[in-house]
């Protein structure tokens, strides 16, 4: 197979994904969609009647809605069940081709495939879906696809439209392994940091629902919002030491590099100022008066903040970091 | 340690949770000493100075204010990624000051062109780390004290925990595990206990207070996960100690430029610098005395149509002496590959080109013969730089835009179209007047002072072309060019420390996040129908494979097939969960 070739096959294996990936978001929303069951809506009708009844004040950890389920697992009826599956299992086969895609664009350059933004971007979706499906594995979060296979294909779909570049040889301040380890933990961190983001915007609809007594609709397809807090949490748990283990070892590289370990070149500055305000995340989970919808609210900023991290200072600003090669 | 102490002292007045609340906090925060402050930390400031420097003390290690300083650093930082910086690009600087004449000089005071650098910018992250300090040294304090205290008495009411299991042994169905029936309550216990400490728990034993005519009951508490606070702790001062690492190399260590042409050597001393920077203790006459000479820089671009033009290798290789009179080696410094002398690392930071000009004089004298640096100005090194001839009468001095692949468009005028230098050209434009460097005033190499000074004419020069200027003055040749690198040469004391302590950090955050502190209790009492006992679990943060713990103890205490549940009123399932800082230290009274 000629080079050529790859280039082709790496395409068309990202293209496929594409394809496949939106089917699967439309299986995922069809589980939320999928409504007038008679199951979930008595479901969903009588906790909120007792959690109007006992008219205690309004709690973050008490669920009125969901109170009287015996499961966790939300209220889904039995369609919705079957496209969830269909959703999940057209999730996993696009993963595959996007992983696919990847590897073959990077058996093509003859390196890994992180030189330029193109390739960045492509290995984000793969490290969001991937995240995504490595939770799915152990817990029910059809209710989260639409939100994973979503926010994968736009990053896909930013990559094939506006940053697509022929893949090509590493610029030398690439060539080293350190490559490797800081942008791989990069990417992953990433990719948790944007489910965790996706958890959390959850969170905060799921929570407001709660507190105004209406969780009805699609809202109430969700798990408890402190169900949904607990597991943003856990994910940023995961993706925060990788984060502050991703700048560490940039900064071992920079060191090698450049001759220092940080100089506040734009990349930095925006890696720190995301780095603290996941610190303050974490803090303020255990702060009284910031548990719950503030901390949220920094979990968000702290993911746009990544965002302007990664488009930001690539695109736009003139940083040592910026290999993006559109 | 005003407030810490004090919260930690109390428990909760109004606790979230009754179990919590009661049997967690006075437990794990044993009394600390006594004289604690007073007064609610949200309180106005009790009259006198003492009293002011301990509610001022007790807001700047709140953990309130922490996260304020945080999130104030993280403003903090965001200029500076948007503004130019002195320490980064100064002439980008100046000229967006100049660009600027309203808000460029204000700005510039204010510090936000070296934000880094900034007092306001330090005074944040200096108070972050003294309100870090105020609470890690007194959690230090408690956290030794309570690796030294065994676990509190198992609390009345086991059934009130998030899990809890209970059954009472039959004389003909012997506990599972253990090898003789449980002849009494006491051996149950023997057995959990020791079962307990084998996997490395904090275990105490203890008896009820029994009512009257009651059997007394036993009972085993045990802890696990003490390096959770341990790691957070450890999180913290590794922060600290990085802090002062950084600000020990910022003091201590030196970093300078310089420019050496192909064939040309640099030792290095002061003078050798083109630009040269320093701590407030670096001393520039301590430099190691390494000396190495540029013998060929070799570079690549990429010349498919794909990324055209980007580098695909640089190399210098140089013969260098670690001190006169040392050998003589050969090495290549790669983009990635620096080489170290005695604690100070050279690195290859650019490259550029030196075209070779020689310039003579009405006469035909040779009044200049030197390789000229031009410093690029884009990726196909577009590159300028002057030429100054004091020694010609009258002085000539020439602006030079050299061109490694010379290409001329209608629009941008004369551009290079390609990195490597496939087709050099200078375009040459000749001065003639005093060149003004006998004024006393320092000049840039790089910059011609044209104030008195008329331009005689332009001219474009191919390698081995010679201008004759007009009138007879003088000519100027382009007779070849070489290559030069640009390398940093830097020493960081600091930079090992930094190291150390980000990978302590690294560490002590992951035990602080993954580490689950929990508590099992055993309560076994002699009945007339058997051995009733009874096992509980409680997640101080994080209610994950507590069910596991509580049904391996069960196992051990010989309890039937089954699943442990909630207790029958236990509160709340979900543990503290909470992240870094355990909330209950820090923020006591006022959750």
């Amino acid at each position: 197979m000629s080079a050529a070739d790859l280039a082709g096959w790496s395409n068309a294996a990202v293209y496929a994904a594409m394809v496949v990936l939106t089917f699967s978001m439309i299986a995922f929303a069809a589980t939320f969609s999928a409504r007038g069951n008679r199951v979930s809506t008595d479901a969903r009708k009588t906790p909120v009647t007792v959690g109007v009844g006992a008219d205690s004040a309004p709690s973050v950890r008490v669920d009125p809605a969901a109170s009287g389920q015996p499961t966790t697992a939300p209220p889904i009826d039995e369609r919705g069940r079957r496209a969830g599956n269909v959703g999940l299992s057209l999730a996993w086969l696009g993963f595959g081709l996007l992983l696919l895609g990847a590897v073959l664009r990077g058996v093509w350059a003859g390196r890994v495939p992180w030189g330029n933004m193109y390739e960045y971007s492509l290995s984000s979706a793969v490290a969001i879906l991937g995240v995504y499906l490595f939770m799915s594995l152990r817990r029910d979060l059809r209710w989260l696809g639409v939100f994973a296979t979503g926010a994968t294909l736009l990053t896909v779909g930013l990559a094939v439209t506006v940053l697509y570049t022929e893949a090509a040889q590493l610029v030398p301040a690439l060539t080293s392994w350190w490559l490797v380890i800081h942008v791989s933990a990069a990417i992953i961190s990433g990719g948790a940091f944007t489910i965790a983001a996706g958890l959390t915007g959850l969170y905060l609809w799921r929570e407001r629902a709660e507190r105004r007594g209406r969780v009805s609709g699609a809202v109430a397809r969700l798990p408890q919002a402190v169900k949904l807090d607990t597991m943003a949490y856990r994910i940023l748990a995961f993706a925060f030491p990788l984060w502050t283990f991703a700048v560490i070892a940039g900064a071992i590289w920079a060191e090698n590099a450049w001759g220092r370990y940080w100089g506040w070149d734009p990349k930095e500055t925006w890696a720190f100022i995301t780095w603290v305000i996941y610190a303050g995340y974490l803090h303020a989970r255990a702060t009284a008066g910031w548990r719950g919808r503030r901390a949220a609210y920094i979990a968000i900023l702290g993911w746009v903040s990544f965002l302007i991290n990664y488009f930001g200072v690539n695109l736009f600003v003139n940083s040592l970091h910026s290999y993006a090669g559109v | 340690m005003g407030k810490t102490g004090r919260a930690m002292s109390t428990p909760p007045a109004s606790a979230e949770s009754p179990v919590e609340g009661r049997l967690i906090d006075p437990a794990s925060t044993p009394p600390s000493g006594p004289g604690q402050a007073s007064g609610s930390a949200g309180a106005l400031p009790p009259l006198g100075a003492g009293g002011f420097a301990r509610w001022a003390w007790r807001q700047l290690t709140s953990m309130r204010t922490a996260l304020i300083l945080l999130f104030a650093l993280a403003v903090a930082a965001i200029p500076g990624s948007v503004l130019p910086q002195r320490g980064i690009d100064p002439i980008l600087v100046r000229e967006w000051i100049e660009g600027a004449p309203t808000w460029g000089p204000i700005l510039d005071r204010l510090g936000f062109f070296d934000v880094y650098a900034a007092p306001w910018f330090a005074a944040i992250y200096l108070l972050l780390f003294i309100s870090v300090i105020g609470c890690v040294l007194p959690r230090t304090g408690v956290h030794i004290k309570a690796l030294r205290t065994p676990p509190p008495r198992a609390p009345r009411r086991l059934s009130r925990m998030a899990h809890f299991r209970t059954w009472t042994t039959s004389p003909e169905t012997p506990g599972a595990q253990t090898s003789a029936a449980p002849a009494s309550a006491a051996s149950v216990l023997d057995d959990v206990e020791a079962d307990l400490r084998r996997r490395r728990w904090r275990v105490a034993r203890g008896v009820d207070d029994s009512a009257a005519g009651e059997q007394p009951s036993g009972w085993v508490s045990a802890e696990k996960g003490y390096a959770r606070e341990t790691g957070n702790l450890l999180f913290h001062a590794a922060l600290i100690v990085l802090l002062i690492a950084v600000g020990y190399g910022a003091v201590f260590g030196w970093r300078g430029n310089v420019i050496v042409r192909e064939g040309n050597g640099f030792s290095n001393t002061l003078t050798q610098y083109d630009a040269w920077g320093g701590g407030r203790l670096a001393s520039p006459d301590g430099l190691p005395p390494f000396s190495f000479t540029l013998e060929e820089f070799r570079v690549e671009f990429e010349r498919s149509d794909t990324e055209r033009g980007s580098p695909r290798l640089f190399e210098a290789e140089v013969t260098a002496r670690a001190e006169p009179g040392a050998p003589e080696v050969t090495e290549v410094i790669r983009v990635n590959e620096p080489i170290a002398f005695d604690g100070a690392k050279v690195f290859l930071v650019g490259h550029g080109y030196a075209p070779q000009i020689e310039v003579r004089d009405a006469d035909g004298r040779l009044v200049f013969d030197d390789a000229v640096v031009v410093l690029p100005q884009d990726g196909n090194q577009t590159s300028i730089g002057v030429v100054k001839v004091p020694d010609a009468l009258p002085q000539l001095g020439f602006q030079m835009l050299f061109l490694p692949t010379a290409a001329v468009d209608d629009v941008r005028g004369p551009f290079s179209s390609f990195p490597d230098a496939d087709d050099p050209a200078i375009f040459a434009s000749a001065w003639v007047g005093d060149l003004g460097l006998d004024d006393g005033v320092p000049q840039s190499v790089y910059r011609l002072v044209t104030d008195a000074m008329s331009q005689v004419g332009l001219e474009a020069l191919r390698p081995g072309q010679t201008w004759d200027l007009p009138d007879g003055i003088g000519s100027v040749s382009f007779t070849g060019w070489q290559r030069w690198a640009s390398f940093q040469i830097a020493h960081d004391p600091g930079k090992e420390p930094a190291l150390i302590a980000s990978g302590l950090a690294l560490i002590g955050l992951m035990m602080s996040l993954y580490v689950k502190r929990r508590r099992v209790w055993v309560r076994a009492a002699d009945g007339p129908n058997g051995v009733t006992i009874e096992v509980a679990g409680l997640a101080r943060t994080d209610e994950a494979d507590l069910a596991e713990d509580v049904e391996q103890v069960a196992g051990v205490a010989g309890a039937p097939e089954g699943k442990s549940g909630p207790g029958q009123d236990s509160g709340e399932s979900l543990g503290e969960d909470s992240g870094m800082m355990d909330g209950q230290n820090r923020t006591g009274g006022r959750r």
